[in-house]
Parts: structure tokens; sequence; C-alpha cells
């Protein structure tokens, strides 16, 4: 426990400097956001500045690790559901993990329950997470770290799995105030659970308002001691999507389907709209 | 080809499955649905027979009743239609963990004689021929939902002897293996195909041949299935598509498509 600070205190940084400074070569990085509000600019961002080694966690991998892991970013890839959600597979991810490229993948595999119980064991300090789960399922052999256990009162076997504790977690929410404390509405996936389980965690926004105006009194609302960097990038999470902003850009999740199948195709996508841009969005290349 | 019912409506295979698997639900049940297949099905029936339908999806949104199908598991439509957004930690510990789902809807890319199900990898784990997305939320909506219901393309690449990899527990190796193994729910009762309506047998848990659809022959069933398929008994013909049915369902449809006014 002694790795993680009690209190911390948002700086607001340039996306190129949030992630120069907490996102580092071989590091464990967690970007949630399910569905929604996934952060794209910041994933960018980190393929811009040619991180690797890293293991890479996130419920949904979505475009955003496909992108990362075709541009050989990733070591490793803790997930719970791997495809492109409505439409099929992340051929990046499938050619990382059936054919080795750009460079062999490890998998940490686990279901949604399973991933969901892990953050929510390290926002709570917990070494682990008890679920009733996994056990009778091949997934409990496919990864080491699916433990059977017995509740002591009643004997039942649970399943257990470590605790998530990613060095950094990185989201992206609708809006910080200029102290730093951050709202997130609509879908709110398990980002309160990943930034607080983190070491440390970079939210973009995209806007900072003088007055956050929380909509009602039990909002999801990350205090700004809860957070390392906040940093305004609008249009951050697209082609997802940002509720009360825009809207997500199915067409664009459907057409990454040829951009990725093919490793050239993808390669030219990715230099034309993330490694030639600068830390600015890069949408799906469809402003 | 389409079939030609005695009231001259034409429709696909697809629209049939749909309509059965709708038929399956009632006003009382609280569903947690799986995208895709699962979703129109549980939708079609909540804009026909089941108004009073409780529609969950794994995104956290709870009675959702979406006026176009979502892409996603998480496209806006289902929140913004919502009477409430929960955390995901908190949809599968409370809502899906908790106990308070009669049905789970799934869909499958692989699956046995006993309802097991594989969306994992098609090979061996480690070197895989197809790596498919992995279980998400099935595995668990498989354990706890009081019954699932399971939809999918009647294909012998579908329906097959033996499954790569167990994702989602359905009947294990038939018998009472899932009492053995600590479920306390029933698990699969119901699989919907393109063809025919299965449902396991009482003492074996195999799926067998309950309800065969309008114009389909035994002996496709058979080719199109990877075991030795049985027949139940008593196999009933599926009551085609109303003309309501298809309305409502094509409709839906229309107003999901990609370029259309309300997508």
């Amino acid at each position: 426990m002694t790795d993680r600070p009690v209190s911390r205190r948002a700086r607001f940084l340039s996306l190129t400097d949030a992630i120069a400074d907490y996102v580092h070569d071989g590091a464990s990085v967690a970007m949630e956001g399910f569905t929604h509000l996934i952060p794209y600019a910041a994933g960018h961002e980190v393929i811009r500045q040619r991180r690797r080694g890293l293991t890479l966690l996130r419920m949904t991998p979505d475009l955003i690790y496909d992108q990362l892991i075709g541009m050989g970013c990733a070591r490793r890839l803790v997930f719970s559901w791997g495809g492109n959600p409505g439409v099929g597979s992340l051929h990046r991810f499938r050619d990382a993990v059936e054919h080795g490229w750009p460079h062999p993948l490890e998998i940490e595999e686990h279901s949604h329950a399973g991933m969901a119980a892990a953050y929510a064991a390290g926002a709570s300090g917990l070494p682990f997470a008890v679920l009733r789960g996994y056990l009778g399922t091949d997934l409990a052999r496919a990864n080491p770290k699916v433990r059977a256990i017995e509740d002591p009162f009643s004997g039942e076997p649970l399943a257990a799995i470590p605790a998530h504790r990613p060095d950094v977690t990185i989201i992206h929410a609708q809006r910080a105030d200029r102290a730093g404390h951050v709202l997130i509405e609509g879908i709110v996936g398990v980002q309160k659970e990943a930034v607080l389980a983190a070491k440390r965690a970079i939210v973009t926004v995209e806007e900072v308002v003088d007055d956050l105006r929380p909509p009602g009194p039990n909002s999801v609302v990350l205090p700004a001691w809860t957070v390392d960097a906040v940093v305004e990038v609008p249009g951050g999470a697209k082609p997802s999507y940002a509720h009360g902003y825009y809207r997500r850009d199915n067409a664009f999740y459907t057409a990454w389907d040829g951009i990725a199948r093919d490793r050239e195709t993808f390669l030219a996508w990715m230099d034309e709209y993330v490694l030639r841009r600068q830390s600015a969005p890069a949408p799906g290349g469809r402003e | 080809m389409p079939a030609q019912p005695p009231s001259g409506i034409a429709y696909t295979p697809s629209e049939m499955m749909m309509v059965a698997a709708a038929r399956q639900l009632s006003s009382a049940d609280v569903c947690f649905v799986g995208i895709g297949a699962p979703s129109a099905a549980c939708n079609l029936a909540r804009l026909t027979h089941a108004p009073g339908i409780v529609l969950i999806y794994e995104s956290g949104t709870l009675e959702a009743k979406p006026h176009v199908l979502p892409l996603s598991i998480g496209d806006p439509e289902l929140c913004e239609t919502a009477l409430t957004t929960v955390s995901v930690p908190e949809m599968f510990a409370y809502w899906l963990q908790g106990g308070r789902i009669t049905v789970g809807f799934l869909a499958a890319a692989q699956l046995d004689r006993f309802g097991n199900i594989n969306t994992t990898v098609i090979g061996p784990y480690e070197r895989p021929k197809v790596r498919l997305p992995g279980g998400g939320g099935a595995p668990e909506i498989a354990r706890h939902c009081a019954q699932v219901f399971i939809i999918a393309q009647h294909d012998p690449r579908v329906f097959v002897a033996r499954l790569d990899f167990i994702t989602s527990l359905g009947h294990g190796e038939g018998g009472d293996d899932r009492r053995r193994l600590g479920y306390v729910t029933a698990g699969p009762t119901l699989i919907v195909t393109d063809l025919c309506l299965m449902r396991p047998d009482p003492a074996t848990k195999e799926f067998t041949v309950t309800s065969i659809h309008p114009g389909v022959r035994r002996e496709e069933i058979i080719e199109r299935t990877g075991w030795p398929v049985r027949f139940a008994s008593e196999v009933e013909e599926t009551p085609s598509p109303a003309a309501g049915e298809l309305e409502v369902l094509r409709d839906l449809h229309a107003r999901s498509a990609p370029g259309s006014a309300a997508s």
C-alpha cells in the first residue's frame, strides 16, 4: 500500500507533458471507458511518444488498443472482450495473438465481472477480488491468476483474482473545474474504480469550466485530490462519444474493419491520422 | 428462399428466428440482453406482446427502451432511454450476481449439445487458429440468470460436437453437472435457430428439437447439426410470423440501419 499516495494534487498539463510525465516504457496502463468516453486522444499521444513494453488493461480493448497493439506499444494485454462492438474482429489484436505481429502479445483474459471486481478491489485497497464466476469454464484454466478459494463461513467454492493496481489509469470525462474536480455523466463504466485503483491518474476532459455545477447531489465526481493530471482535450473521446457533447461515430467503427484488416493499410492510416498530427485529437479521421 | 405461409406474407428464416425468440419472452421477465440478435429479439418482444419486459444491458443501463437497435452495448441510445444507469461493477455485482435477472439472452459463435458456449478461440488457446473476442459478460450471465436463452444460426460450424473452449458453461457434460459445480440456476433452457427450437432433455440435458419452423425438413436440421441430433417424441410446428410481428421487426431494422434518419 505504500506505493500509493494518500492524496494527489491535480495539475493542469498539456497532453504531451501528461503522457511524458506519467506513462513510461514497461508501465501497466489502464485506459477505461465502457464504449462511452474512451480516451482516444491520450492513447494516440502514447503511440506518438512511442512507448514500448506496456501492460495494457481494459475491459473492452476497442479500437484504441487495436491501434496501440498494432503500433507495437504493448507487451501484455489484460482484458475481457476483444471485439469491435457490433462489427466483428479487432484485426490488429487478432494478428498479434494469431501471428505475433508486430510482436507476440501475452494475454491475461478475464470475464467482465472479473475485470470489474478486480478494479473495485484495487480501489478498495484489497489484495484480491472474490466472485461467483470463472469456475466450471475454461477461463479458469487459461488464466493462472484465477484461483479457487473457499468461503470460510459456508465452505462454498468461489473464484479469487488479484486486484488491478495499474501504474497509471487514463480516462476521458465531460468536465473539470479549475481546481481539477472531474465530472462524469452517462454510462460511467468502471472509470471511478480504475482511477482509485491506480498509482497515478490522468483525466482528459471536454472542457474546463469555472463552476462544475454537478447536475445532482449524487453525480459521479472524482475530486481533484484523486487525480494527478487534468488535460483539456475537446473531442478527446472520438470516435467513441461524450454524452452531452457528441455521438458515437458508428460509421467509423464499421469502417475500421477495412482499415485494420491489412497491415499496410493500417500503418498508412496511423501515419496519416495519428503520427503526423500534433497532440490534437485525431478522431475517426473525419472531423 | 423466403418461406410462403398460407397467409401470403413472405418472410426470411432469420425473421422466423427473431419472431420465435421474441415469443419466448413475457412482460414478467427481467432480461439481460446480449448485443446483436438477442437485442433485436428482446426489443421485438417489448414492442409487441411484452411491453412490460425489463431490458438490461451490461453497460449499466437498467430498463432501456431503445427506439433504434444499438450497434454497441454502450450506445448513447441505451443510456438516454434507460430508467437509470449504474456503474459496470455495480451492474455485475448487485444486479447480475445478486440474482435479479430472470432471463439471460446470448448469442454463440460455437455451442455444443449441452448448451455450453465458446466465444474465445477456434483451435488451441495458446496457438489459436481464430482468436474470437472472448467472454465479456457471458460467463456470468450464463451462471447467474435464472435461465438462459441462446440464439444462433443453425450451421455445422456453430453447432459442433466438441467445443475448443468453454467460455460460458451450459450443462457441462450433461445430467446434473451444473449442480455438481455449484451452479444453482437452470442454465440454458432454449436454443432458437433459423430452423427450429431446441430444449434440453429433462434428464440428460442434451438439447433436442422440440419445434420445427414451417417448411423446414428434419434432414436439414440433421445435416446442419454437428452432432447426431435428437428429436423430441412430440415435435411441434412453430407458428409462422404474424403480419404484425413482421411489421414491427422490419420497422425496427429499417430505422436502425446506417443512414436512416432515426439512427
